[in-house]
């Protein structure tokens, strides 16, 4: 009896691949509020909830991404987060009014960098990788040219919403909550969603049971590139403006949220719920090591090394590159 | 009309070169005093270490695989190299012989556990980085004199920079494309299943061209360090999207074993030459990276033009 038990859970928790990162956020949560002996608890969550909302926003258009098959990734997220908080400072211009406006030309730029992200795939066709690094290049330098000596604070009602709480809880990851739960809709009872997960699984079937690969593919690169967009632009909001290197560690952090939250790297298998388990894990893993009061180089080995641990252990799916 | 037209392949291989020669051609048509010793002495100073950190690159995008931990390593080289070299010879070659063993069990661990390479030299890029950190926390220390001088010799008529570049192109092409070896060591990345069925140890291959990457990764960051005479831990943190750029600028396909060795390192050159066109341009550095993504867009539009034309004969 306890036999089958044990391998209806291991069926269970198999099934939900995600169960783990949130597994391991609550451990190293549990170490390091047992280091305060308690203290602080309260605050490492709120913290840890507003952080996890930035790699939650990239980390699920990654996942699109990352989902539609092997050597799929976007390496313009940071790029693309640097010139979309730029822009969206200079335009709202500090002012209220102009948060709408500012909103809508974060989209553009999002749009715009995922359309020539996919041309560049489509047309030249070149690998992905390639792709997204040669444009990152030249967004890189579109916002050193347009964001140099910027400093414009955001508007108060936008840095608000980035700043804010309601009964506790950080008004942005509420925000990242809903769209989680939406995209999590869209990728399992959306026919965009399982087209996605289909071209992952092999997309020559998929071709030839009608989905029109191409163009989901588009669609997706743009999904990722616009989540990016509005990433930078709440970053922006959050630290009283934009900065030219913001979007830095979002290379690495989106990647590895979606891995660490059980998205096959090889494609075709993924799940929304992995992406906050992630988000979480990683932030609080940071925020641990600085309890402990590890300097700067050996909070960045262990990162590193757990990161490369995690995906050891959770293992490759499928042969393909990633 | 076709006789006229030369073979697909022949444009393909011949594109990296062409891409140098117009490079050169616009350098010398803006700033003609650039073309001499002394210019591309000047130009080409930091060719080598980019050289080196592109053959490194090579290697691994031979076995199907992509380094982003490159730029990182090579900082820590660098950091190595102004630190412990300098102070205590013999910990600092030790040092640098167990990153290259570090580097040959990345290539073990990606290859037994079907790990996707990208994930797995992020994650690394962060573990050197953190040692670099660890090494040097605020950018300083000092390159040992003897590199310091073997870096900068003044070598009659070619430039130094150039002699090495050629060498390295010219040693690695006859390893990896004339020899038996690296018939194999491609062929693991062309078709891994045919090379293992034909009873060679694919672990070994993919060991042998990570811990040859570590090496050349070494070469680049001592030779960085030799030249800049100081290291900080990001000094080199930029040589990951250059090598990638320039392996693919070079003629190397991103999968199936397919590279070029002499063209990666015209590629280097090309990246390297572009910042001073620039500069001679009077365009802002801002646009320095951007230039290079362009570059980089520019040669794959012609070679897809080209792949084009090889499919329609």
């Amino acid at each position: 009896m306890r036999q089958s038990a044990f391998s209806r859970l291991a069926d269970w928790s198999a099934e939900r691949p995600w169960l783990w990162s949130f597994v391991g956020a609550g451990l190293i949560f549990l170490a390091t509020t047992a280091f305060t002996s308690g203290k602080g608890g309260g605050d490492v969550l709120t913290a840890a909830l507003t952080f996890a909302t930035f790699y939650v926003i990239v980390g699920i258009g990654q996942m699109f991404v990352i989902t539609t098959g092997p050597g799929n990734v976007d390496l313009s997220i940071p790029a693309n987060i640097a010139l979309a908080g730029a822009v969206a400072m200079k335009v709202m211009d500090g002012s209220n009014a102009m948060i709408v406006p500012g909103l809508a030309a974060v989209a553009a730029v999002g749009l715009a960098i995922g359309c020539f992200n996919f041309a560049l795939i489509r047309i030249l066709s070149i690998p992905p990788i390639i792709a997204t690094l040669s444009a990152s290049f030249l967004v890189q330098s579109t916002a050193i040219a347009y964001g140099r000596g910027l400093r414009i604070k955001p508007p108060p009602i936008f840095a608000e919403l980035a700043t804010g709480r309601v009964l506790g809880v950080p008004i942005l990851a509420i925000i990242a909550i809903l769209v989680a739960a939406a995209m999590a809709l869209v990728l399992r009872r959306t026919v965009y969603g399982r087209s996605v997960l289909a071209i992952g699984q092999n997309a020559r079937a998929a071709g030839l049971a009608g989905i029109r690969v191409a163009r989901v593919r588009f669609a997706t690169y743009v999904l990722s590139a616009v989540f990016a967009s509005f990433c930078g632009a709440l970053l922006a909001g959050f630290s009283g403006g934009a900065s030219l290197n913001m979007g830095e560690e979002f290379l690495l952090a989106s990647i590895a949220v979606v891995v660490i939250g059980g998205t096959s790297v090889a494609g075709g298998f993924s799940n929304v719920p992995g992406i906050w388990g992630a988000s979480l894990f990683l932030y609080l893993l940071v925020t641990m090591l600085n309890t402990f009061g590890v300097g700067a180089g050996v909070r960045l080995i262990l990162t590193g090394l757990i990161i490369i641990a995690v995906i050891a252990l959770s293992g490759g799916r499928r042969p393909g590159r990633g | 009309m076709n006789a006229l037209m030369p073979s697909p392949r022949l444009v393909r291989a011949a594109l990296p070169a062409l891409s140098l020669a117009a490079l050169l051609v616009a350098i010398w048509f803006v700033q003609p005093r650039a073309i001499s010793y002394f210019g591309f002495n000047l130009m080409l100073n930091l060719a080598m270490p980019i050289a080196f950190a592109t053959i490194a690159q090579l290697c691994v995008i031979t076995v199907n695989d992509l380094d982003l931990s490159i730029g990182a390593f090579v900082s820590f080289v660098a950091c190595v190299g102004a630190t412990w070299l300098n102070a205590t010879p013999l910990l600092g070659v030790a040092v640098l012989l167990g990153a290259v063993v570090v580097y040959a069990l990345v290539g073990a661990l990606i290859h037994l556990r079907n790990l996707p390479s990208i994930v797995v030299t992020l994650g690394m890029s962060f573990f050197w980085l953190g040692c670099s950190v660890l090494l040097l926390p605020s950018p300083g220390g000092s390159a040992p004199a003897w590199l310091a001088a073997l870096v900068k010799v003044r070598t009659p008529l070619v430039p130094f920079a150039i002699l090495v570049s050629a060498a390295l192109a010219l040693v690695v092409h006859v390893g990896l494309m004339r020899s038996a070896w690296g018939a194999i060591l491609r062929g693991a990345g062309g078709n891994p299943v045919a090379v293992a069925r034909a009873g060679w140890s694919l672990l070994r291959t993919k060991v042998t061209m990570f811990a040859l990457a570590g090496f050349f990764g070494v070469l680049s960051g001592l030779s960085l360090v030799g030249l800049t005479t100081s290291a900080d831990a990001n000094i080199a943190i930029r040589y990951t999207l250059l090598s990638i750029a320039g392996v693919i600028l070079g003629g190397g396909e991103f999968v199936g074993g397919r590279v070029s060795p002499v063209g990666a390192v015209l590629g280097a050159m090309t990246l390297t030459l572009a910042g001073s066109l620039l500069s001679f341009l009077r365009i802002s550095p801002d646009w320095q990276i951007g230039a290079q993504g362009a570059i980089l867009i520019v040669v794959l539009a012609l070679r897809a033009l080209v792949n084009r034309l090889e499919r329609r004969r």
